[in-house]
Formats: structure tokens, sequence, C-alpha cells
């Protein structure tokens, strides 16, 4: 019995959060339509996931085509369908790889850093001396969060791409001796916009969900010091649920569209 | 002539759950004067400050600033009263990813329309009130507790506000940059001519600064007085807080 009833309040709260997780998104969307904007912020909040990420998303990419390139070169070979390793590798990086391995280093780099900032923000009461100064806390710190990292994903997804596919090729290079030029045209003629488009428009989904969770757990956080380390932590192990549910229904879309 | 009201709380209830903080609480406090709210930890003080902001709702009761009932104000409304509060966070409340220069020019952006050079000045005329214009590009994190203090009782006093709310402003501090804070308070007291509202339990400071004071015990308004009045009283209840 008392089995069950800790199931039960486990459900319980889980589907209030979910509720109110709903309230706080259909507020972001009331207030990211009314005035006054907080462009100065929204930018500074684009330089600070944009540029700041950059390097490890590169790294992140760079790592993942060579990897992927390598562990997928003996299986090519054994067929003998090495030479279509670049359209193989562009294909499964564009459409499937980049966003999703890009998307949750990005939820472990963005997310936990809004939640914990936020959620410091909130133990301090900076977000109520930021109310108390004439200012809405939530235009301020929670619709310029989300918006930026909205914007800033699908561009990272696109560089950790592109620098994915370099990494490919220079295996390529080294073990199969492509030249770019011919890596890179394979890869080209082996794209399609049925490719690109669907994979880019869920990259801005993406980037929603970790910002709104982001926000969402560190806006809410409780508890003291204690709290925001929970708020940081659950923001990310949320965001990497999410993500995946979200993948699911964009393939599943994207599949009833295009097939 | 009889000085106007510029906050006035009558018969506030407030409660979380089954916990009653607030239990028919009344307060006044009057233009140009200090009024200190004395209470133990835990007794609803900053619970009261935070209804009296709008920070919370209350349940029952009216609470009146500068004439205006804020439970019926909209929004806008409310953000344009509350430039006329200055509020003092116990623990500064300084924003963490800013400089003390940005801290201070950030409620100065969104209701002046001062041009940056006017902005500039008015931020420095508030770190030489406190007697901190060297530190205007330090971040938080590089200052004392005693600095960050004053740092935000400039940032309150930006916007040259009628009323600053205190919430324990020596609390955490040494008694020597205590004292120091109690007396950057009265100097601002003086020369803004502002009313003050003070949430503490330090005993010092009440006597020095209070004009008036208000024990809040159980939820309610105990006891009303001045700092002498109040200290010389036989009510065990009210003794204890001078102890």
């Amino acid at each position: 019995m008392k089995f069950f009833s800790s199931y039960q309040s486990g459900f319980n709260s889980f589907f209030v959060e979910i509720g109110e997780m709903g309230n706080f998104t259909g507020r972001y969307f009331r207030e990211l339509f009314s005035r006054p904007f907080e462009f100065r912020e929204f930018l500074k909040q684009c330089y600070q996931m944009g540029n700041k990420s950059l390097l490890l998303v590169s790294v992140t990419g760079f790592i993942l085509g060579l990897v992927f390139t390598l562990q997928s070169r003996p299986t090519l070979m054994e067929f003998g369908a090495v030479s279509w390793m670049p359209s193989m590798i562009s294909i499964s990086i564009v459409r499937e790889i980049g966003p999703v391995i890009i998307a949750l280093i990005c939820a472990g780099r963005i997310g936990s850093s809004i939640g914990a900032e936020l959620g410091s923000m909130k133990v301090t009461e900076q977000i109520d001396a930021m109310e108390v100064s004439g200012t809405n806390p939530f235009k301020f710190l929670v619709v310029t969060r989300i918006l930026a990292a909205t914007c800033m994903l699908p561009i990272l997804v696109i560089i950790g791409d592109f620098v994915a596919l370099i990494g490919s090729a220079i295996i390529e290079n080294t073990k199969g001796d492509v030249s770019f030029l011919l890596y890179f045209n394979q890869v080209f003629e082996a794209l399609e916009f049925t490719d690109l488009i669907p994979a880019t428009i869920k990259t801005f989904f993406f980037g929603f969900a970790i910002g709104l969770v982001g926000c969402f757990k560190g806006y809410n956080s409780k508890k003291g010091t204690a709290g925001v380390g929970k708020a940081s932590n659950s923001a990310v192990v949320f965001t990497s649920m999410l993500l995946f549910v979200l993948d699911f229904i964009a393939v599943f879309i994207t599949d009833i569209f295009y097939n | 002539m009889e000085k106007k009201p510029v906050i006035e709380i009558s018969h506030l209830y407030k409660s979380f759950g089954t916990v009653d903080v607030l239990k028919d609480f009344n307060l006044n406090l009057f233009e140009g004067e200090n009024l200190v709210l004395m209470g133990k930890s835990g007794s609803g003080k900053s619970v009261m400050i935070k209804c009296l902001v709008g920070l919370m709702e209350v349940d029952k009761g009216s609470i009146k600033v500068l004439g205006k009932d804020i439970s019926k104000l909209r929004q806008n409304e409310l953000d344009e009263l509350r430039t006329d509060i200055g509020f003092l966070f116990q623990g500064s409340a300084l924003y963490d990813s800013m400089t003390v220069r940005e801290n201070l020019e950030f409620p100065l952006r969104r209701h002046s329309h001062d041009t940056e050079k006017e902005t500039k000045a008015l931020v420095e005329e508030a770190l030489e009130n406190v007697g901190l214009p060297d530190t205007i590009d330090l971040m938080p994190a590089e200052l004392s507790g005693g600095m960050q203090r004053r740092i935000a009782l400039a940032r309150a006093l930006i916007l040259k506000p009628k009323i600053i709310i205190y919430d324990e402003p020596t609390t955490g501090l040494d008694p020597i940059t205590a004292k120091e804070i109690i007396l950057l308070m009265m100097n601002i007291q003086e020369k803004y001519a502002t009313s003050s509202l003070i949430i503490t339990h330090d005993v010092d400071c009440a006597r020095v600064i209070s004009n008036r004071m208000i024990l809040l015990l159980d939820g309610k308004d105990y006891a009303e007085g001045s700092f002498n009045d109040l200290a010389k009283s036989d009510d065990p209840k009210i003794k204890a807080f001078f102890k």
C-alpha cells in the first residue's frame, strides 16, 4: 500500500510540475510580445550562450566526426562501400546525430548555467530586488534567455555539423586518400533540402526546450543553496529527456511529410 | 501641522497553509519619520514588508502606500509606485553578474530619461554618498559584506525615493561596520528627508535611529511607542526584546 502511495504522490507531483511548466510557457509567450523589449539583455545572452559555447560545440563536433568515420570505415570496407562514406556520414550527422549530440551538450552547458544563475538569483533575493525596482524580472531574465537559446542553438548546430564533417574529411583524407574537395563534393551531392530543413527546424525547438526548462527550474528554485544545485541538475536531466521526446516527434512528423 | 502617513497598513492577515504569520497587523509610517519594526526571527517582519511592496499577496486587510491601495493597482501602476520606494535587502541582493556601475544604472535606465552623462553623474553622486567612489568598476563578489550593503543602499537611493525600507540593515555585519551603516542611514534621512521603515532585531540600531517603534509579536503589532518608553515597560513580553 505504502509502495503505491509513494508512486501516486510521485505521479501527482510530476503532473503538477508539467502544469506549472505549461503556465510558465504561456506567460513566456504573453511577455514575449509585450513591451518593453529587453534587446540589450537579449544580445548579451546570445553572446553568452553562442560565443561561449562555440569552443565546446566545435571540439565535440570535431571528435564526433573523427570517431564516427573511424568506427564506420571497417564495416563499409567489408562491404566494399567505402565510397559511400561522405554521403552516409553527412546525412547521419546533419539529420540526426549532430542536432541531438550538440543539443545534449548545450543542455549541459546552457541549461545548467541558466538553472544555476536564476536559482542563485532567486535565493539571494536578486529577483525580488529587480521586481521592487519596478522591472519585470520575468521579461528581463526569462524571456531574453529562452529567446537567446532558441536563436543560438540552430547556429551552434550548423557550426557543429560543419566541424564534424571537417573531422570526418580529415580521417578520409589520411586513411583513404580522399581529397577535401572530393569529400565535400560528395557531401553536397548527398544532402538535400529535405535533410537540412527539418533538421534545422527541430533545433529551434531544442533551443526553446533548453532555455525553457533551465529558466523554469531556476526561477522556481527553493530551499536555499541546495535548491540551486537541484535546479541546475534537474534542468539538465529534464531537458535531456525532453530533447529525445522532441526528436522523436520531429522525426515522426518529418516521416509523414517527406516519405 | 500634522504629518501625513506615507504607509498605512490596516488589519493585515497573511498565512502559509495552517500557519498564521500576520494576524490583524496595523502600521502607519508618517512623512519624514524613522519607524523601527522589531520582532523575533520568524515573527513575520520580512513577510510584512514583502506584502508591502507587492512581492506577496495578502490574505486580508489593506495596504496603502502614498495614498494608493496596492491591491487595486495594475502592474504598470505598481511598478511606477515602486520607484518611490527604496528597498535595502537583508543580503544586499546586488546583481552579481553586473559591476557596481551597472547595478546602480539598472533602475535609472528603466525609470528615468537621463542622458548618458546625467546617468554617470547620478551614479557617481550615489557612490560618493555612501563613501565608495572607487568601487565603480568592481564586481559585487570583490566587495566586503559592509561595502555590499553600502552599494545596495546607493542603489536603493538612486531614484530619490520618498520611502526607504531597510530589511535587517545591520545583520551579519561586525559592530563597527554596523555603526557605519547606521550613521549612513541617518545621514541619508537628513539629506533626502525620506521616510524610513527599518526592520531589525538589533537593539542598538533601534535606539540610535528610531523616532518610534512597533513591536511585532504573534503576528500582531503588540506595542508601540518611543524607544525609551518601550525599554522602560514592565510588560515581560516587551522586556524580552530589550534584554
